[in-house]
């Protein structure tokens, strides 16, 4: 049972609290971009085993999205933040170094 | 004009923990900047409460105010009353944004009271309703079995519930069932 916490209303909210939103960092294309980088942004997606970046919504809660950083292959959230960020606080990267040395995502490729 | 009758009309359960309906109550939605003073001492005048702290409700009698979010609160107040509440926040914030909206008709409430009725809820709840952890005054939004709903302690023995009006019913019979078979007794 994933349990993540969340950042608007402070509790720590259970997976049936929330609904999942998907990748989180994703920039969007807009019509000025190439029909390559469109499609890119429309459908392709990180698919990590390891750490990886997600946005979620507490939708039985206090209805905010947030976004967390978590372990797909162990389930370990390593913390989770406000979603008004275009990238993952600098405190969680370092959590996050510590733990799984040389890891990388897309957002940091 | 219609007679305004409460989704339950007044059902009762009674066991060794009593889940009943609450009747009519006034709720308002009021949402926007929630550290706006003006709101604040709107609030304060229409419900003689403190103002409630991330994840608090303070209730005294059919009035109350509940945190429902970083913008939002929940203003309760006897039923007769909503339309003066609203005019009385509409006086407030005047030229600014925000939204207040009588929910009063959408919402049931429910009152659950016994020796056990923190154990009732924490049946049905992902909560972490332990005597240590949810106190008096504490509120938290979350689901009850399939739908949503918000509650808060109001003292050990009494818990008030919320739900929508379209879902009094099943949130009733859920709450009655856990009641009728007991305490777990794990708290």
């Amino acid at each position: 049972m994933l349990i993540l916490h969340c950042p608007y209303c402070g509790v720590d909210a259970d997976e049936t609290d929330l609904h999942a939103g998907g990748q989180a960092h994703l920039k969007r294309k807009g019509p000025d971009s190439s029909d390559a980088d469109f499609e890119d942004y429309l459908f392709m997606r990180e698919n990590p085993k390891g750490v990886h970046f997600e946005r979620w919504r507490h939708v039985y809660g206090c209805g905010k999205w947030f976004l967390a950083a978590r372990c797909t292959n162990t389930l370990e959230v390593f913390g989770t933040y406000a979603a008004q960020t275009t990238a993952p606080p600098k405190d969680l990267l370092d959590t996050i170094s510590e733990k799984r040395p040389g890891w990388s995502w897309g957002i940091s490729k | 004009m219609s007679n305004s009758v409460s989704a339950l009309q007044g059902k009762v359960a009674t066991a060794k923990v009593m889940v009943r309906d609450a009747g009519l109550r006034g709720m308002i939605t009021l949402r926007g900047d929630i550290t706006n003073t003006k709101l604040k001492a709107a609030c304060a005048g229409l419900t003689g409460v403190d103002w409630p702290a991330p994840g608090q409700a303070n209730c005294v009698g059919d009035k109350g105010l509940a945190w429902m979010s970083p913008d939002e609160i929940l203003l309760l107040v006897p039923y007769a009353e909503v339309p003066a509440a609203l005019g009385l926040v509409a006086k407030a914030l005047k030229g600014q944004h925000y939204l207040a909206e009588n929910v009063s008709d959408a919402r049931a409430l429910i009152q659950i009271e016994g020796p056990f009725a923190a154990e009732v809820l924490a049946k049905l709840a992902p909560v972490d309703l332990h005597p240590a952890n949810f106190k008096p005054g504490n509120f938290r939004r979350t689901r009850l079995g399939q739908v949503a709903a918000a509650f808060w302690m109001r003292d050990v023995d009494t818990i008030d519930v919320i739900c929508f009006r379209s879902v009094a019913d099943y949130t009733f019979d859920l709450l009655a069932t856990s009641a009728a078979a007991g305490p777990v007794g794990y708290f």
